[in-house]
């Protein structure tokens, strides 16, 4: 199970999950792309001094892990769970993260800048993420210096990210307005609100699922709420976009639509080997129908928890070995089949 | 053979993995190799090759200074040069912020739109800039409270900023 899905009483109907994440670095390191692994280790100590020893409460909900003493399959399960970026695994010498016992918050150290505070919920939690993130920045400034600059706010390594260091970000399931093709419209106009729109994972992935992430695209002149009021207020938007399409879908082609869901869920149900990629579609045709109560008798959260686990790695690590692209078929529609009995 | 994606094309790309003895196998066709990461070749090309081309877009290409500034000036903490930053559109260390300050406000202006930041300030690396924030906060509030005739919380406030610009003129 993905423990950070857990939790939170709120309808989690189209929202996801919610993301906040700081970009925060040490005056007098050098940025990680370049320093040496001696000051790396350096930043990692000071890091995970201010959270495990620096604060007892603290000391007792996080754990500690070197990215290099993980085993590769791990760390890609840990990037497919979404609790740690590609970016930090792509240098496990320098890099290392703290990690909080229900899997919602994440310090990730040495990954494109010094630290990566990242809080990640179940459904629409902007405020309350935000809130959580400044917390845990709050605690750590209190044992190391920050580059700041009174104009220009936190520096980071990329001058994308400067000023707030922030990107919050919003999952989205829209698969009524794919189906309908209203999407294009919808994601065109956010872009023009000076958002941005990414896939399932991040940068340049497609929109696998049917799962759209909605983010800020800037980080400068604007207050950490003000980004996140905006971008709560489009989301809301888009949302009210994504049911209105799903009344008019039922309305004009209930059957159709019916017919869709439950043939979905019956190949998922009974299938002996399936792609990611058609999973993931197939679960997207799923949650829906859980979401407009077509179907009754399936949790939410097993689907969710499914998008993530039916991922290449997880399943590996399901079957507890190394498995080449059928074998993971395989074993990913024997997953789904025991999840769904 | 078939594509392992989609099962219809010829698969024209193979892909073999091998961590600690363990034989991954990935036979795609052009198409579906596109949308694979490990099939993903061209990595190398990010927003940071767009910020590139974002610098330096109001100087008069191949005036001799410009050349000289490209070339020459360089982060004195951690060695980046400005030519070098051009290329990979990322920072060798804070102070980068400093040595090309000049070249970075239009860069700024056109990514964000703004050059100033108004968010959060830290504790600690703050100082002094949070209470600046703070007092023009508490000003605006002054205002909003004189205006709504709400004077004993005007009072109170005035009362909070003198505190507040003492602190700056001890220090």
């Amino acid at each position: 199970m993905v423990k950070w899905l857990k939790g939170n009483n709120k309808p989690k109907d189209i929202v996801v999950s919610t993301r906040i994440r700081l970009a925060r670095n040490i005056e007098d390191f050098l940025f990680p792309e370049i320093m040496t692994i001696e000051s790396a280790n350096e930043v990692i100590n000071r890091v995970r001094d201010s959270i495990i020893e620096g604060n007892t409460i603290l000391s007792r909900e996080f754990d500690f892990f070197r990215t290099k003493e993980i085993s590769p399959l791990d760390r890609q399960v840990f990037v497919e769970k979404h609790i740690i970026s590609p970016g930090l695994i792509s240098n496990p010498e320098k890099s290392a993260f703290l990690l909080r016992k229900d899997e919602k918050v994440t310090v990730m150290i040495n990954e494109e800048d010094h630290i990566r505070i990242q809080v990640l919920l179940p459904g629409l939690e902007l405020e309350e993420g935000w809130d959580l993130c400044s917390k845990i920045d709050d605690i750590i400034e209190e044992n190391v210096k920050y580059a700041f600059d009174e104009k220009l706010g936190y520096l980071t390594s990329c001058p994308t990210n400067v000023g707030t260091g922030m990107r919050a970000s919003v999952m989205l399931h829209l698969p009524s307005l794919v189906m309908t093709g209203h999407i294009n419209k919808v994601l065109q106009a956010v872009t023009q609100v000076g958002l941005t729109v990414r896939g399932l994972y991040g940068e340049g992935t497609d929109a696998l699922g049917n799962l759209f992430q909605i983010s800020n695209q800037t980080t400068l002149g604007e207050t950490e709420e003000e980004i996140i009021e905006k971008l709560k207020k489009i989301v809301l938007q888009i949302i009210d976009h994504e049911k209105e399409s799903r009344q008019r879908l039922m309305n004009l082609k209930r059957i159709e639509v019916e017919d869709r869901i439950y043939r979905s869920l019956g190949i998922l149900k009974n299938s002996r080997i399936i792609t990611s990629k058609e999973s993931m579609k197939l679960l997207s045709d799923v949650r829906m129908g859980i979401e407009m109560g077509i179907i009754n008798d399936i949790d939410l959260e097993k689907i969710n928890n499914l998008m993530i686990l039916s991922q290449p790695a997880s399943i590996q690590k399901y079957s507890g070995r190394g498995l080449n692209a059928r074998e993971r078929d395989i074993k990913r529609a024997e997953m789904i089949r025991e999840y769904l009995k | 053979m078939l594509c392992d994606d989609c099962g219809k094309r010829e698969a024209t790309m193979h892909f073999t993995k091998i961590i600690n003895g363990d034989v991954t196998e990935l036979h795609l066709c052009e198409e579906c190799a596109k949308n694979h990461k490990e099939f993903d070749f061209d990595a190398s090309f990010s927003i940071h090759n767009f910020l590139a081309g974002l610098l330096d877009l109001d100087s008069t290409q191949g005036s001799p200074f410009e050349m000289d500034y490209i070339t020459s000036v360089k982060c004195e903490k951690c060695g980046l040069t400005y030519s070098r930053f051009r290329q990979i559109g990322k920072f060798g260390c804070s102070n980068c912020y400093n040595s090309f300050r000049e070249k970075l406000i239009p860069l700024f202006r056109r990514i964000h739109g703004h050059e100033n930041h108004v968010g959060k300030v830290p504790r600690r690396a703050g100082g002094m800039i949070r209470i600046k924030k703070e007092i023009s906060r508490l000003k605006k509030q002054l205002e909003l409270a004189v205006r709504n005739e709400e004077y004993e919380k005007a009072a109170k406030i005035r009362d909070q900023i003198k505190e507040l610009q003492a602190q700056i003129d001890t220090e």
